[in-house]
């Protein structure tokens, strides 16, 4: 680095002008990361959350499979007694508006994913506050996100439409949700009167469904035969993510934001160092004619690349950090580690490839050129 | 060379140093219709501490000599020994190592690097080598010296004169004691008391260090200080 360092300090203001198109791409990186996780967290974090390894759902519903599924009981007893499966449980998924009817927020729409299991299945939640659910009680255990919109244990909220009206007992204070929308879990038969719109007594035909069965399989289960039995699929926890309605679209599209950032920053990167090699043709010609390996001069001008993209992500990073903290609770923002490593990483990488591609004229200069235009 | 030389001496080595020769040098550039001698079975022979002038009009082959005997370029034919070894039989690998060991170039117009100081121009044909340490370090501080830029160690080129830059250039193609100096144009961007005052610098330091000195210029009027003078026409040297 004896000349790249110089270098950088000479040409100072051009270096910090590259540096900043790169701090900026890093800031955006970051930003771009926390809306991804945490549109991720708003999208499928109820889904994350549940200690399940698989869903099982009507092998004919192949989308959106939470709203078209239907499973029987038959289904989930057959899963139960399978090869390979550690639990198989009934799980009912259905989204509802509600209306507080008793509490300081009367009056107030609150909408609700709510989430259907028996309160002794190992999917039922363990509340923070309050009790837990109770088979028939009509009890939901609501979380964090509801509460946000005032929603207390021991208020009531009556479903839209069907009637039905709901205790909440419980208040679980993590944010927990499903499709952008809070999640309330209820017990199995509460959940039917939601998903079916009916109050008072269930027929016999709604009390035997439910929307999937969750799994805990082993390692390596083959459930084939146990899927085709029953007409269901399993699908594993990852895939069912793409389940929730818009996760997919969403997910894909930050993706594709991030993917072309990545690419312009690249590009971008790869322009200036053509433009600076380009540049430094006669003293990269005096370089060689002194007898500097081409290796030499190669890893002087990669060092300073990376040197170049380290600090600008590392400034760039830090500013975004700054920034994400400042919206998180204001938009479905979250920042993880991983993400913004990962997202600095590539910055780092992908910009090196593009510059790499750049500085690699420099082995075709002919040191000859050094002797000067007389010959 | 086979080893090469750990002696950075400022006198002609012991392993039969015997500073520049070639030998029937010919040098086509170009092919077919379009081939243009540039050098015509040229013979020069330049002992340690002799410092040669090779003048000619522009396109008379003067840099092509210098980029054979610098080992730039390849001849098409003929050999080139520097310092005992045979130039022209090496890779270009090695013929990239005995640059930086034993050949040092003074460019037209001396040829800096924009971003380093005087001393750090002379310090880095020491890095590129790998062997930059405090004995160097002593070695630009007394180069720097002798051509008189003392004052102007840590300034960078877009400070200097045109005399200035052309006694750096000088001092930093000395830092690797080479056996053979080998100078494009010295006086190309300087008046004519500068002209004079830096070519009897190059003489002295080609006595001082031992060096065989091959200076080409098209200069006739700086020709005084030089032990010999040839005259290059068509590719030939007289």
């Amino acid at each position: 680095m004896f000349l790249a360092l110089r270098d950088l300090r000479f040409a100072r203001g051009r270096f910090a002008l590259m540096g900043a198109v790169v701090a900026l791409i890093a800031v955006l990186g970051v930003l771009l990361s926390g809306l991804a996780s945490g549109l991720a967290d708003a999208g499928i974090s109820g889904l994350r959350a549940l200690p399940v390894t698989h869903m099982a759902f009507d092998e004919k519903a192949t989308s959106e499979q939470f709203s078209r599924s239907a499973v029987e009981q038959e289904d989930w007893e057959a899963w139960s007694g399978a090869p390979g499966v550690e639990r198989a449980e009934p799980f009912g998924n259905t989204l509802v508006n509600a209306q507080v009817t008793q509490g300081r927020e009367k009056g107030e729409q609150v909408n609700l994913a709510v989430f259907g299991m028996a309160s002794d299945s190992s999917l039922a939640p363990s509340p923070d506050d309050g009790k837990g659910l109770e088979d028939g009680g009509g009890g939901i255990v609501i979380t964090q996100e509801i509460a946000d919109l005032g929603v207390r244990v021991g208020d009531e909220l009556t479903a839209d439409k069907s009637e039905v009206r709901l205790k909440v007992v419980g208040l679980v204070d993590d944010t927990v949700s499903y499709g952008h929308i809070g999640v309330a879990y209820a017990d199995l038969d509460t959940w039917r009167h939601l998903h079916y719109g009916l109050p008072g007594e269930l027929p016999e035909a709604a009390l035997r469904q439910a929307t999937a069965v969750a799994l805990t399989l082993e390692d390596g289960a083959d459930v084939t035969a146990v899927e085709k039995a029953t007409g269901t699929r399993a699908d594993d926890k990852e895939t069912t993510y793409g389940a929730s309605p818009g996760y997919t679209a969403e997910s894909s599209t930050m993706a594709l934001i991030k993917g072309f950032l990545y690419a312009i920053s690249a590009l971008v990167v790869g322009a200036f160092f053509t433009v600076w090699t380009v540049q430094r043709k006669p003293e990269i010609a005096l370089l060689k004619a002194l007898g500097a390996p081409t290796r030499y001069i190669l890893r002087d001008a990669l060092a300073q690349v990376v040197a170049v993209l380290v600090v600008a992500t590392a400034a760039g990073t830090a500013v975004g950090l700054a920034l994400g903290s400042a919206m998180i609770g204001k938009a479905p923002f979250s920042l993880s580690a991983p993400a913004i490593a990962t997202s600095a990483g590539l910055l780092i990488g992908l910009g090196t490839v593009g510059a790499a591609v750049a500085v690699r004229r420099i082995t075709a200069v002919d040191p000859l050129t050094a002797l000067g235009a007389t010959r | 060379m086979t080893t090469p030389s750990t002696d950075h001496r400022a006198t002609p080595d012991a392993t039969g140093s015997d500073g520049l020769r070639l030998h029937e040098v010919s040098l086509t550039l170009g092919d077919g219709d379009t081939a243009v001698i540039a050098l015509d079975h040229v013979g020069l022979t330049v002992a340690p501490g002799e410092f040669v002038a090779v003048v000619g009009p522009s396109g008379s082959g003067k840099s092509s000599l210098l980029a054979v005997a610098g080992g730039l370029q390849r001849p098409t034919s003929g050999t080139v020994r520097v310092a005992g070894a045979e130039l022209t039989a090496l890779s270009d690998k090695e013929r990239t190592a005995a640059r930086r060991r034993h050949i040092g170039f003074v460019f037209q117009q001396s040829n800096l690097l924009a971003s380093l100081t005087v001393r750090e121009q002379l310090l880095l044909p020491l890095h590129i080598d790998g062997r930059l340490d405090a004995a160097a370090r002593t070695r630009a501080d007394a180069l720097i010296e002798a051509v008189g830029l003392a004052h102007r160690a840590g300034s960078r080129p877009h400070q200097l004169s045109g005399g200035e830059r052309q006694r750096a250039g000088l001092a930093r193609a000395l830092m690797t004691s080479p056996a053979v100096l080998l100078v494009d144009e010295p006086t190309s961007a300087l008046d004519r008391e500068r002209s004079a005052e830096a070519v009897r610098l190059i003489a002295e330091q080609t006595r001082r260090h031992g060096t065989a000195t091959v200076m080409v210029t098209h200069d006739t009027a700086i020709m005084d200080a030089a032990d010999r003078v040839h005259e290059m026409v068509d590719g030939r040297l007289s």
